[in-house]
């Protein structure tokens, strides 16, 4: 979890995988800092 | 009683041209990189008509091959050639680009589209052949005009022009000097969407076995958008597609929601029937000329064919309870909903869990669900993955913690309870719809007693929310005579008991 630390990231989710909001959420309680999140459609 | 599912239809419209000219990937291309060595190779990666109609997916999409019996075919799709392939199916057909375009003539009701003399004679022979094509859309054909003008106005007054076998042989005008909401572009797609509404219109009535004159409303779901610029997504593909169809009787109106408007229409449409404010409704939709070849780059780049070469339409229609077809379950309706958040789990336990909940029923009490119906020859080249493997996986693992399956169970499960997906990557097309047809034969025959059709939709797209969306619904076998039988005394039974009760009291009448 220490790799996301003060880190700024960059989220992209899946429609039909893991959607970006659910990324962002883990992504903050493991302490980086969402800058960019959407989640996008491949199909 | 719930309404019924008394037919349905799936077309495809073979569109090679339109790949190149009017898929975004490629006119994205064209404009960021027109030198580019993928703009050069699309032309020669393009499958002919006959590749396209002896492809398996094709085939199962129209109803020739039970999507069981695609699951037997090995994988991948691409390079295996079905033997005996038919153009024509038991849900509708594969319709070839020259004959398509004379049907996009006959729907064009404002002069837009204007075809070449030479080609308008070539080809309307064959259309007329079709078995769906009526002598009023027929007459629509225009005899065409001359080459020198339909290349005046692509040169000159930039109209989208229309090719087959790479020449130019129609255009599709601008319906404005100035609106960019019915500029050449925007008709152009539109008029395609409706005229393969129209193909599928066709078809359905004819596979439910209905007259034209019993529609009374139809609900057009695709996800273009047509209108001026005071009213931008004003309507009504419905009643456009209803009117070439020659469905006299009908009104219409459209609905949208990204991929999950079918399913969200055809629950409309069962509870429009439900309660009786129409008797007869379809649901119906186009395919989306946008769509074409969008993973066009990364199938070329493995060396195969583009594979998204045409367009997707289908029609499903909703009729009063028959007694015989299977119904939509009202009572089981499945929704994601503004609070429901974007966790897989939270988002699948809405679709699936929720509703069943609501019916005291378990997930594997379900036979089949149709989520994503996406084709993985297309989408896993293209590093999406299996769409609907994906999906069952997670409406497995939810079976699992909630203790109706063992984990052991799982892999099994996303066979027994799932299909391998055969629909084209038409957005809205390929969303829980495409088994609708399959599902009301296999119920009928009683090879399963149940499905669940779950739409999802990318609302995100748009940029006017974050939000995921999704609907479901259950289809099952018909309960008319059960419910008769609930109710309690029918009406025979009362008359059969008042004539009984009277026969007596004459008797002790006589008697005394």
């Amino acid at each position: 979890m220490a790799i996301l630390e003060n880190k700024k990231v960059i989220v992209i989710g899946d429609r039909d995988g893991i959607p970006g909001p659910a990324i962002a959420e883990c992504v903050k309680t493991a302490g980086g800092e969402v800058v960019f999140a959407s989640t996008e459609c491949f199909v | 009683m719930n309404s019924v599912i008394k037919g349905a239809s799936y077309i495809l419209v073979h569109t090679p041209d339109m790949v190149l000219y009017n898929g975004t990937t490629q006119t994205t291309e064209r404009i960021v990189n027109p030198e580019s060595e993928y703009l050069k190779e699309v032309p020669e990666k393009l499958r002919s008509y006959e590749e396209a109609v002896s492809y398996w997916p094709n085939q199962t999409y129209i109803g020739n091959v039970h999507p069981e019996e695609l699951a037997e075919v090995e994988f991948p799709w691409y390079d295996k050639k079905m033997e005996g392939a038919d153009r024509y199916g038991k849900f509708g057909e594969i319709m070839p680009e020259e004959e398509f375009l004379l049907l996009v003539q006959a729907s064009d009701m404002f002069e837009v589209v204007r075809l070449e003399k030479g080609f308008v004679a070539a080809h309307k022979e064959a259309l007329a052949k079709d078995p769906v094509i009526t002598e009023e859309i027929l007459e629509r054909v225009h005899e065409g005009v001359e080459l020198s003008e339909i290349e005046q106005f692509v040169n000159e007054e930039h109209a989208e022009g229309l090719y087959f076998d790479g020449k130019l042989v129609g255009c599709v005008k601008a319906a404005h000097d100035i609106d960019q909401n019915l500029s050449a572009h925007v008709m152009h797609e539109n008029l395609m969407s409706k005229a393969s509404s129209v193909l599928a219109l066709l078809y359905a009535v004819r596979n439910a076995g209905i007259k034209k004159e019993d529609v009374e409303y139809v609900i057009d779901c695709a996800e273009e958008a047509c209108g001026d610029m005071n009213q931008r997504g004003g309507g009504n593909f419905a009643k456009a597609a209803a009117e070439v169809a020659g469905l006299v009787n009908a009104t219409g109106s459209d609905a949208r929601g990204f991929c999950a408007a079918p399913t969200h229409a055809v629950i409309e449409a069962a509870a429009l029937v439900k309660s009786g404010a129409y008797k007869t409704v379809v649901v119906t939709s186009g395919g989306c000329t946008a769509k074409l070849g969008m993973n066009g780059k990364d199938h070329v780049k493995k060396g195969l064919p583009i594979l998204e070469d045409c367009l997707g339409g289908f029609a499903v229609v909703i009729t009063e309870n028959d007694g015989v077809s299977p119904e939509i379950d009202l009572g089981m309706l499945g929704r994601h909903t503004v609070g429901t958040g974007s966790a897989p789990q939270a988002v699948i336990g809405s679709l699936v869990a929720d509703p069943l909940d609501r019916a005291g029923m378990k997930i594997p009490d379900i036979d089949k669900y149709s989520p994503e119906m996406q084709n993985p020859d297309i989408t896993k080249p293209a590093g999406a993955g299996d769409v609907p493997l994906a999906n069952y996986k997670m409406i497995g693992a939810l079976a699992v913690k909630r203790g109706e399956l063992d984990r052991k169970e799982l892999a099994d499960f996303t066979k027994k309870h799932g299909l391998t997906g055969w629909a084209p990557t038409q957005g809205h097309i390929p969303s829980g719809v495409p088994y609708i047809g399959v599902a009301r034969e296999d119920i009928l025959e009683g090879k399963i007693k149940n499905a669940m059709i779950i739409g999802k939709g990318s609302l995100f797209l748009g940029r006017m929310t974050n939000l995921f969306d999704g609907v479901s619904f259950v289809i099952h076998g018909n309960t008319a005579e059960q419910e008769k039988k609930e109710s309690g005394v029918s009406e025979e039974e009362v008359k059969g008991l008042i004539a009984k009760a009277m026969k007596e009291f004459a008797a002790a009448l006589l008697a005394e």
